[in-house]
């Protein structure tokens, strides 16, 4: 076979093996049982090599996941031991700071076998419903109240479930059958991964993935490496205000260009809290590293060599909190970093980077409760998206996510969930930034328990004290509004209740707007009136 | 007994496709898609296939007909204005979408306008709840105040979409009857899309709305053209499900056209599937811009419930709308002759979506084009005549290929022009292949336990290598290929599917309830395909169902009987059987703990449909004897990636039962059937091809 015809086998199997681990994800999408994963998209994928580096990962998926994998296969190989490594195994974990900073992330990590050769591991992560502790809230003082803590180990040997493992599962979360199902759901992902590996393995006749390996490296680290050389050389420091618990939090970024690198380090960043907003450095890494591909290198796929040259740097801080650290609400200051690394980028980028936006994401997660017999509990969780930052040639989009990847779920099937009723989800008007780009617009949701029923819920908000900035002269957007239908005000964070027959009103925050609001265009007011985005 | 007498009529986007069936034989042309007059090349065409068959229009017994005007008026945006009325604190659902991206690192990404603009969608008070019952009354005050401002902004159309309209359809029945003042079409989203998922329904009645006006204007018109010709036979539309309706229904329901040119295709591959008795097929249709790969058991495509029209960004999933109606379950990527290739930063050949469609054309047809093509690069790998392509109308440069291929892939990479065309035929084949296993696996089957079956004007060039890669062995190239849907729609049964979403647990199962859910479904449909046949009407019902907790539902065929409460067991049963089928294994009750989870039915669906007449039966045969062949030239073959020669035959010399060796290329008027080294061909005595793994 010719070289050239081995070049194109080559690209073919790249091809091949980015599907395979497409596979994989939607396999774990269609599964689960966790709302955050099914409906959201809340998952990652990816493929291996024997030493531990990424391959493949879908684009199905969040970017929180970007790299937080790629270390954690790391840990996995080297506490698990390649000796004790067998066909059939399945490893888990959720532990924050080797997994994906949470517990509520369960990563499993399965050795794949062709033979008796160890050609490569397949890696899953997904958020589960329930692990226990206070659930998924702000207010644990410690990691340790914040549910079970399951060390790297054996889920499977050999094909074999571990028993003890599903038995303490089961006696400490609170949705015994989903949560067991999910884990299922995630060794089955990686299972399917497994399975199509080594089918396109044996019709290639290909005894490892060595040479594919070093074939995808070699060209993603070139293509990486030439856009970064791209950059103008130099460091820009950014600072963010944002919300916290119960004072504000500042975090601060220097983005400097090296030779073949390009480097985020976050000290400036305030310390850490004593709530359960802190985030382990894996998950700050991840939404460091993304904000900087979407800038630098957005058309390139995902895999060790294309993720390396990202690196991120901090002293210990709330973006870099050790063990024990409370980090039960970590995406919400996760969410923030993009828009902490954009605005250094946009120092060095003038002209090419949007305003800031939502950010966080304002999930709510319900706990409903009867006030009379026949009335039934549920727990319902709900992601809502305000407005994105306006675009140097473009207004922002409205309620639409980002940085997170995730989805909205359709308020029939949320009222399905639990008793809730949904009176009203649709945009906020005169919430964008002005701009000669508006700001995208937030929105705004009214939330009653159903006759009978009255409920507590978990505030995850952000951008209620602070406003998204506008850039190059565009103004802030909206900030955002957590109360009662009777005008009382709630805390952006931490459980609070709403009482039968009163409604949860939300406001999320709208998008920054991008340049002088004079050079806005009148067609473009004009429309703004017209559609009641703006209203005066 | 009469012949049959019958006509079948597909307006693609650039050909408008006609069939004439004639007993047993078929007369069929091409003709190049009218835009401003669509009717214009259907009569056209029909004019042709009538003279060669010596017949007239009072001839036909029935005319059926499927378009793409209605997707075009979509994508293009050549629809009605219209008003939509909708639940208050819901005004902006079809806007916000799903409040995601569809690049999630595309920080300049447009999102598609909505259909509706803000000002034209008007909330009004009244809701119910997620049980069905009334929580708050319908506002009719503010319903008859509506009625000025819609008389005097100049709408088309109305669309009705509340929360929860699904499970009760009291409120937008009632706004309907107040609206009808104004003299619209107008369209209610529990009778265009009873389904839950508001984005969805509401984006479907739209939808309905937008081409109601258009649609129904044309099919008057077609009506009536036909009608001075001296037609007096029935026009019958073909629908995304894959069955016909009335030309009323159509026009009351037209957002259901929407696909059915690939639905036509389906059933052709179907009918092939039925000829040779082959119970399990994917059907590969490869044109000029897209390849549409499509799984068929038991000779019936399955159907989905909805699916996405109108991509606006490179093909991607989710730069589209959403359009949940009974629609032909297949995969479409953009794959197609025209699809062009391209080099991206890491020095990887990629192929389409970008197409050259007609104008300029791939770099071959001289007409332009500079940028390579799929079919540049399938000529350069000498799969193509150039002087014999499309019946020798047009007539392809081997220079201008290789320049293109050269210029824009080899340079770049260091590769020959040769080596850079296969390259990307490599890649746009290896995509289909992706694309065939994906849906494969998410449809719960093995693609290589199917048998191909190839038509579409690039399949056959692309048929066997696809098969070497998906592990099939062996894969059938029907005649008339190049006009698959449009004689697919001859073979489609008069059939309708109806769905209600409806959430029941099987630990409470209500038979009583459940069977009169059943009862209205089937009425429904069999009323809609009682307009257009008079003979037995078979019922299928299907449960969508899934783990409590669970977002995607599975089909569970249910018996077409009532229930007894003491069926709830058996549908539990065959909802782990197929569970276990899609995933592995059904997941209740695994550790031995507790009763495990509950199980739920989420949509009920009843499809009804006439029985069509079996066509004669064929028997595949491997072959009786050894065709040798008189021409050869030197071909790249990609198995062994060298030069082989190859036998170069014309299709038409070839009798029932003569089996050529690959690898070979069988020629014929309009395409050509490339056979590649692992594989032998043989001549089926329908005329189709057989493609298949030597040594079977």
């Amino acid at each position: 076979m010719t070289d050239q015809t081995q070049e194109i086998r080559m690209q073919v199997m790249w091809n091949r093996l980015i599907s395979v681990v497409e596979e994989q994800a939607m396999t774990l999408l269609r599964t689960a049982f966790s709302t955050s994963v099914r409906e959201a998209g809340d998952l990652s994928a990816g493929v291996f090599d024997p030493q531990g580096r990424m391959l493949a990962q879908a684009v199905t998926g969040t970017p929180g996941h970007v790299n937080t994998m790629a270390e954690a296969v790391l840990h996995f190989i080297a506490e698990i031991g390649r000796e004790t490594m067998y066909p059939g195994d399945t490893y888990v974990t959720n532990d924050p700071w080797k997994g994906t900073g949470h517990l509520h992330d369960i990563t499993m990590v399965s050795p794949s076998f062709k033979g008796d050769t160890l050609v490569g591991f397949f890696a899953c992560t997904a958020h589960v419903v329930d692990v226990g502790g206070r659930g998924f809230g702000a207010d644990g003082k410690s990691v340790y109240e914040e549910g079970i803590q399951i060390p790297i180990m054996k889920f499977a040997e050999r094909g074999v479930v571990n028993a003890d493992l599903v038995r303490i599962l089961r006696a400490n979360v609170r949705e015994a059958n989903q949560v067991v199902g999910d884990f299922y759901s995630l060794a089955a992902c990686n299972d399917v991964g497994h399975q199509r590996l080594i089918a396109m393995m044996e019709e290639i006749g290909l005894p490892n993935l060595d040479a594919l390996g070093e074939f995808i490296f070699t060209r993603t680290r070139a293509a990486t490496l030439d856009r970064i050389a791209a950059l103008p050389r130099g460091a820009w420091v950014n600072t963010l205000l944002t919300d916290g618990y119960d004072q504000p939090v500042k975090l601060q970024a220097t983005v400097e260009t090296r030779d073949g690198s390009v480097n985020v380090d976050l000290t400036g960043t305030d310390g850490i809290s004593r709530w359960g907003i802190n985030v382990p450095i894996i998950y700050t890494k991840a939404y460091a590293c993304y904000a900087m591909k979407c800038v630098v290198a957005p058309d390139i796929p995902n895999n060790w060599a294309s993720l390396e040259p990202f690196t991120v740097t901090s002293p210990e801080n709330i973006l870099n909190a050790p063990f024990p650290a409370p980090v039960s609400l970590r995406h919400v200051f996760g969410h923030m970093v993009p828009d902490l690394v954009l605005g250094a980028l946009a120092q060095a980028l003038p002209g090419r980077i949007l305003a800031e936006g939502a950010g966080a994401l304002w999930n709510i997660h319900m706990s409903v409760k009867p006030t009379t017999p026949d009335g039934r509990r549920a727990e319902i969780l709900m992601f809502n998206s305000g407005g994105m930052g306006a675009r140097p040639q473009a207004d922002g989009l409205s309620a639409t996510a980002f940085p997170s990847g995730v989805m909205t779920m359709p308020i029939e099937a949320t009222e399905h969930t639990g008793p809730v009723v949904i009176w009203r989800k649709e945009l906020r008007p005169d919430s964008g930034g002005d701009g000669q780009y508006r700001g995208g617009l937030g929105q705004i949701i009214e939330i009653e328990p159903a006759k009978g029923h009255m409920m507590d819920f978990s505030a995850m908000f952000d951008r209620i004290g602070i406003a998204p900035r506008g850039r190059d002269g565009g103004q802030a957007g909206a900030t955002g509004v957590a109360m009662l239908d009777d005008g009382t005000r709630l805390r952006p964070k931490g459980w609070q209740h709403v009482p039968e027959g009163r409604r949860l009103v939300l406001h999320l925050p709208g998008g920054g707007g991008y340049g002088d609001p004079d050079k806005r265009s009148p067609d473009a007011r004009a429309d703004d009136l017209s559609k009641g985005y703006v209203t005066k | 007994m009469t012949r049959s007498i019958r006509l079948g009529a597909d307006i693609g986007g650039t050909f408008t496709d006609i069939a004439l069936e004639v007993g047993e034989q078929i007369f069929s042309t091409k003709i190049l898609t009218n835009y401003t007059a669509p009717e214009q090349a259907i009569l056209d065409g029909m004019d042709i296939v009538l003279a060669e068959a010596g017949l007239a229009y009072g001839d036909l017994q029935n005319v059926i007909h499927g378009t793409t005007l209605a997707t075009n008026a979509l994508i293009e945006r050549r629809g009605a204005k219209v008003a939509f009325v909708t639940t208050e604190g819901f005004r902006d659902v079809i806007e916000m979408r799903t409040e995601s991206r569809f690049d999630q690192y595309d920080l300049n990404l447009r999102l598609p306008a909505p259909l509706v603009p803000r000002e034209d969608r008007f909330p009004i008070g009244g809701r119910i709840g997620a049980d069905g019952a009334e929580l708050a009354p319908l506002d009719e005050a503010a319903l008859r105040a509506l009625l000025p401002a819609i008389a005097a902004n100049g709408y088309g159309a109305v669309a009705i979409g509340f929360i929860h309209s699904y499970l009760n359809s009291d409120h937008e029945g009632r706004a309907r009857d107040i609206l009808s003042a104004s003299g619209l079409p107008i369209s209610i989203s529990s009778e265009v899309s009873p389904q839950m998922r508001e984005y969805e329904r509401f984006n479907t009645v739209c939808a309905n709305a937008y081409v109601r006006p258009q649609m129904a204007s044309y099919l008057d018109r077609l009506q009536a053209r036909l009608k001075a010709q001296g037609a007096t036979c029935p026009v019958f539309m073909i629908h995304s499900g894959g069955g016909l309706v009335s030309v009323e229904t159509a026009a009351e329901f037209p957002v259901r056209l929407v696909e059915s040119g690939p639905a036509g295709g389906a059933i052709f591959a179907a009918d092939v599937a039925r000829r040779f008795g082959l119970d399990k097929v994917v059907s590969y249709d490869m044109g000029g811009t897209t390849a549409k790969i499509c799984l068929i058991e038991d000779y019936a495509p399955k159907t989905a419930r909805s699916f996405e029209v109108a991509r606006t960004t490179r093909f991607a999933k989710g730069s589209g709308m959403p359009i949940s109606i009974p629609v032909i379950e297949m995969i479409e990527i953009g794959a197609g002759g025209g699809s062009l290739a391209w080099v991206d930063p890491m020095g990887r050949i990629q192929t389409g979506p970008e197409s050259a469609a007609s104008e300029p054309g791939p770099a071959c047809y001289q007409r332009g084009g500079t940028r390579p093509a799929i079919t540049d690069a399938d000529l350069l790998l000498s799969k193509l005549d150039p002087d014999n392509f499309a019946g020798g109308a047009i007539r392809l440069s081997t220079a201008n290929a290789a320049a293109a291929i050269a210029a824009h892939v080899g340079d770049r990479l260091s590769l020959s022009p040769q080596s850079a065309a296969f390259g990307i035929c490599e890649v746009v084949d290896e995509n289909m292949a992706n694309a065939a296993r994906v849906h494969a696996v998410e449809n719960g089957k093995t693609i290589s336990d199917n048998i191909m079956v190839a038509f579409g004007g690039a399949a056959p060039l692309h048929a066997a290598r696809l098969c070497e890669k998906l592990g099939i062995d062996q894969c059938l190239v029907p005649p008339g290929a190049g006009v698959g849907s449009a004689i697919g729609f001859l073979k489609a049964p008069f059939g309708y599917e109806a769905l209600a979403s409806r959430i029941i647990a099987l630990s409470s199962f209500d038979a009583g309830v459940f069977n009169a859910l059943v009862d209205g479904l089937k009425a429904s449909a069999r009323g809609f395909v009682a307009q257009g046949t008079s003979g037995e009407i078979l019922c299928e019902s299907i449960a969508f169902m899934r783990y409590r907790g669970q977002g995607w539902e599975i089909p569970v065929p249910l018996p077409d009987r009532a229930l007894t409460p003491a069926d709830a067991g058996m549908i539990r049963d065959r909802f782990r059987l197929a569970y276990a089928r899609f995933f592995g294994r059904a997941i209740d009750g695994l550790d031995g703990q507790g009763t495990g989870l509950e199980i739920e039915i989420v949509t009920l669906s009843v499809k009804a449909a006439d029985q069509r007449p079996a066509p004669s039966r064929v028997t595949l045969t491997t072959g009786t004897r050894q065709h040798s062949a008189q021409d050869s030239r030197a071909v790249f073959d990609p198995a062994t990636g060298t030069d082989l020669p190859t036998a170069i035959v014309a299709r038409e010399s070839l009798s029932t039962g003569d089996r050529v060796s690959g690898p070979a290329i069988i020629v014929e008027r309009e395409t050509s059937t490339v056979v590649t080294s692992p594989f032998d061909v043989v001549k089926q005595p329908d005329g189709s091809l057989l493609i298949l793994r030597k040594g079977t």
